[in-house]
């Protein structure tokens, strides 16, 4: 099962991170998670947000560069040694990360994170006891 | 007799007989020339008359005539023949100071309208057909040009005239329209007000042709209207100077436009330089009348670049083809001692669907070096991959390389972050200290 990620095309100026945020914040929608990875030349701004569909509209009214993608999102406990124990399921199975965002609530953990393996990633969890979480259940965090 | 050509003689001429005939007729512009007083100053000075001509390089004994020229000797200085053998004018619109005007004497204007006539035919039309031009008419060429070539083919022709698109939509159906000539924005335009009329073009019209031109279309686009409308389109080359519509067309190859080179001569040379470019080579168009009375235009300027096409075609005719236009001469920059033409890197960069219509050149110097950044608005095909992006910006790099012979910068921008495509956008910005 996969969630709805924002991915977002930011140029290199200043301010424009803030312009981004602003139209989503006007637009009342609220952002559960973020990261932000860059190159000389431009950022990708990857959003968990509570509405990513109009969240996605919003930004294409304002002609900014975006796109709606499926990642999976993980939770555990935010305890030693589990971050480890969760990524040897992928590890065992071959599954390369592409990349991935973590944060934590209290003693929960959840990874948000892109693999090659989406297809397979039911049988995975099932089989290595991993806890996916839905959309609906990240944006009642 | 092949019923491909409308004057077979002289479409399919031998090359030496042509060119034969270009001296002849060079030699007799030039005569005719010099009775206006612009021509006789210009030609005196430099001691050209019918008999410095005794081959086709010799043409480039002569003096370029440029745009500015025309404005000068406004509105009569360039008139050869008596004003009483003057029947009519035309002029461009002269948004930057005075306006050009050309005249043409009774033979100009019959013979005008034999060079459409001819393109008319090239491209399939004949009298039984029905053609609606939807240029405007009055001083635009395109609009009375368009006309008498329509009817001298013995066309049903329709004077449109542009504008109210319902009421050209009920033209097409009640007269039977087979063919329109028409800006390609504005064939856009017709099929849509088609669809919100419920009318499909390719059952419920007789449309078979389409003539554009005027504005610049890549060929993707005109591979759309053909779709759309069920149709073959064709594109044409003309200048209100060069009389009008008609001086290049293309033929059923649809593979460039056969330039008329009975009635012009053509030349592409190096905009800086002013000497000739190889075939194959872009460079400024510039045209000679052979076939004009009142006022006859010796190496004018067109300032628009193209190139021409070397080889025979395959439909017989003998006259050149040239290019597609690929923008204007005064849009050309150069660096480290290489022209550059916006629409060579405009080509390259609409052919990526992940990039939209508009970008911004910029030329700068840093460490004493000229170098090139290119601009380029994302189009909604936004990828979330890095490697992907980069891949695309090295794809737009190794292309542009290869195309303008020297590795431009490239920077993705934001979709509306650059001037608007439409109208007349910034499309280079040269910040060199020392151009």
């Amino acid at each position: 099962m996969t969630i709805k990620q924002l991915s977002v095309f930011l140029e290199n100026k200043s301010g424009r991170l803030n312009e981004v945020l602003d139209i989503l914040g006007k637009a009342d929608i609220r952002i559960i998670a973020a990261t932000v990875a860059d190159t000389s030349e431009y950022g990708i701004l990857r959003l968990i947000t509570s509405d990513t569909a109009r969240a996605y509209q919003v930004l294409k009214e304002h002609c900014v560069s975006a796109q709606q993608n499926d990642v999976i999102a993980l939770t555990c406990d935010s305890m030693a040694g589990v971050f480890a124990a969760q990524l040897s399921a992928f590890a065992q199975e071959g599954l390369s990360i592409e990349y991935m965002y973590c944060f934590s609530i209290r003693d929960k953990a959840f990874l948000i994170l892109r693999t090659s393996g989406s297809a397979r990633i039911d049988e995975v969890a099932h089989k290595y006891g991993l806890h996916i979480i839905t959309e609906k259940e990240l944006q009642q965090l | 007799m092949d019923n491909h050509y409308f004057q077979p003689e002289i479409e399919t001429m031998r090359r030496a007989d042509l060119e034969a005939l270009q001296i002849k007729r060079l030699k007799e512009s030039i005569r005719i020339a010099r009775q206006s007083p612009f021509y006789k100053a210009r030609l005196g000075e430099s001691g050209i008359t019918p008999d410095s001509i005794r081959t086709l390089d010799d043409l480039r004994k002569i003096p370029f005539t440029t745009k500015n020229d025309l404005r000068t000797h406004y509105p009569f200085g360039l008139v050869a023949a008596p004003m009483d053998q003057v029947v009519r004018l035309h002029s461009s619109s002269g948004t930057t100071g005075n306006p050009t005007v050309i005249c043409h004497s009774q033979h100009d204007l019959d013979q005008w309208a034999n060079r459409v006539a001819r393109c008319l035919y090239m491209v399939g039309l004949r009298d039984k057909d029905v053609f609606q031009n939807t240029s405007g008419y009055g001083m635009f060429t395109g609009g009375l040009g368009f006309q008498y070539g329509a009817e001298k083919l013995g066309a049903l022709t329709v004077p449109a005239a542009a504008g109210n698109t319902i009421r050209q939509i009920k033209f097409i159906r009640d007269f039977g329209t087979t063919a329109i000539h028409a800006i390609p924005s504005y064939v856009f335009r017709l099929y849509e007000v088609m669809k919100e009329m419920g009318i499909d073009p390719r059952t419920d019209t007789r449309l078979t042709t389409l003539i554009i031109g005027a504005e610049p279309h890549t060929n993707a686009q005109r591979r759309k209207i053909e779709e759309a409308l069920g149709v073959r389109a064709y594109n044409c080359f003309g200048m209100s100077e060069m009389s009008g519509p008609g001086v290049a067309f293309e033929c059923p190859e649809q593979n460039g436009l056969h330039l008329w080179e009975d009635c012009y001569i053509l030349e592409i040379i190096d905009p800086e330089t002013l000497e000739p470019v190889p075939d194959g080579e872009i460079g400024e168009m510039v045209l000679t009348t052979l076939d004009r009375d009142a006022m006859p235009l010796l190496r004018y300027r067109t300032r628009d670049l193209t190139r021409i096409l070397p080889g025979d075609c395959p439909c017989g005719r003998t006259h050149r083809r040239i290019d597609r236009l690929k923008g204007r001469s005064d849009d050309m920059f150069i660096v480290k001692g290489v022209n550059i033409f916006p629409m060579q890197i405009e080509k390259i960069l609409m052919q990526f669907k992940e990039l939209g219509a508009n970008y911004l050149i910029t030329i700068d110097t840093f460490n004493n070096n000229d170098e090139v950044l290119v601009e380029v608005e994302l189009s909604d095909l936004f990828t979330d991959d890095y490697s992907q992006l980069q891949g695309l910006t090295r794809e737009i790099t190794r292309q542009l390389k290869d195309e303008i012979l020297l590795t431009p910068k490239i920077k993705l921008v934001d979709k509306g972050a650059l001037p608007q495509s439409s109208g007349k956008a910034v499309r280079v910005k040269d910040l060199r200290k020392n151009k």
